[in-house]
């Protein structure tokens, strides 16, 4: 190696560190992939907001896909995902199931008065035990389910307009084409 | 009548208190195994914090999840299993050692080692350099001057 390109080292080192620098900027730390994606969504049984003497268990949509929405009246991200739910429930595309975190029942009853309810089912989670099973860490998460009830897709934060069009319609779609 | 009703009153409050007071000594191992996990556990929500350091309502059902596995006799390993299937390899707080990681725990150290090499090579290289050429005469008178001066 000759003088010229050995001066260039130092800016070769230097060029590495900025591509990782700069890739680091558009990472969001805040997502953290799920490690249930791929597996069979967890297995609960709770009490229905419309009518807690009655459960809701996860088993009785297989055979369609489906997505679980957690989502809580005291949670603000929930305000501007709402509309957007309720503009894909009135689709029909995908039954979605509300799991209603670390809730109050009234709170959550006032709220889906409000701003309309786009959920075939709403189950309270007041203590927050399934959302640890579902790895829950800051509503709302979404998770798309097939129709063997295994996982395939989890949003954190929001459902978007672009994340609906671009990656969740298409999925929910194929899914049940299969 | 009213006395009585008051130092009724009075007792339960103590007894509430007794009451609070007494998970810290009902096990002392399970509560170790908690302050022990709390601090191997992140906090989701405030993500640069441990699950001792966080307050977030998240960080405390996590503890008291903890808290009922430990009770249960669970072992260390057991608890951060069931939390890394949920909530993935970021809720350790100290990276697991495995293939993924290696260049995380021992890249720092590699490029350590490197620049230590090249530095003894460098230095190595610069020494071959330099010849040791014996003082002139002149110079030899020189520095008998100077010596001769300090003294």
């Amino acid at each position: 190696m000759n003088r010229g390109m050995r001066a260039l080292i130092p800016l070769a080192v230097f060029l590495v560190v900025v591509g990782f620098l700069f890739k680091g900027l558009f990472l969001n730390p805040k997502e953290v992939p799920s490690p249930l994606v791929g597996k069979p969504a967890p297995q609960f049984s709770l009490p229905r907001l419309d009518n807690p003497e009655t459960v809701f268990s996860p088993k009785e949509m297989l055979g369609q896909v489906w997505m679980l929405n957690a989502w809580a009246s005291w949670c603000p991200s929930c305000v501007e995902e709402h509309p957007i739910l309720v503009s894909l429930a009135k689709t029909g595309l995908v039954p979605l199931i509300g799991l209603d975190y670390k809730d109050t029942q009234l709170e959550a009853q006032q709220w889906l008065e409000k701003g309309g309810n786009p959920y075939a089912v709403t189950v309270m989670d007041a203590d927050g035990r399934v959302g640890i099973d579902y790895g829950v860490y800051g509503v709302p998460e979404t998770y798309v389910i097939d129709k063997a009830g295994v996982i395939v897709y989890k949003q954190i934060g929001p459902v978007t307009v672009e994340a609906l069009r671009d990656t969740i319609i298409p999925l929910v779609k194929k899914l049940q084409s299969q | 009548m009213f006395r009585l009703i008051v130092a009724c009153f009075m007792m339960q409050v103590t007894c509430v208190w007794a009451e609070e007071a007494q998970p810290l000594q009902a096990d002392l191992a399970v509560e170790m195994q908690v302050q022990r996990l709390s601090e191997e556990l992140r906090c989701l929500v405030c993500q640069n914090q441990t699950l001792a350091d966080s307050h977030s309502d998240l960080a405390l059902d996590l503890k008291r999840e903890v808290r009922e596995m430990a009770t249960k006799g669970m072992t260390d390993e057991a608890i951060v299993d069931y939390l890394v299937a949920r909530y993935g390899d970021f809720v350790r707080y100290r990276p697991a050692l495995k293939s993924s990681t290696v260049l995380l725990w021992f890249g720092p150290f590699a490029l350590l080692l490197a620049g230590g090499i090249g530095l003894f090579i460098q230095l190595r290289r610069r020494q071959a350099m330099t010849t040791d050429e014996p003082l002139s005469a002149e110079e030899a008178r020189k520095v008998d001057e100077l010596l001769d001066k300090e003294s």
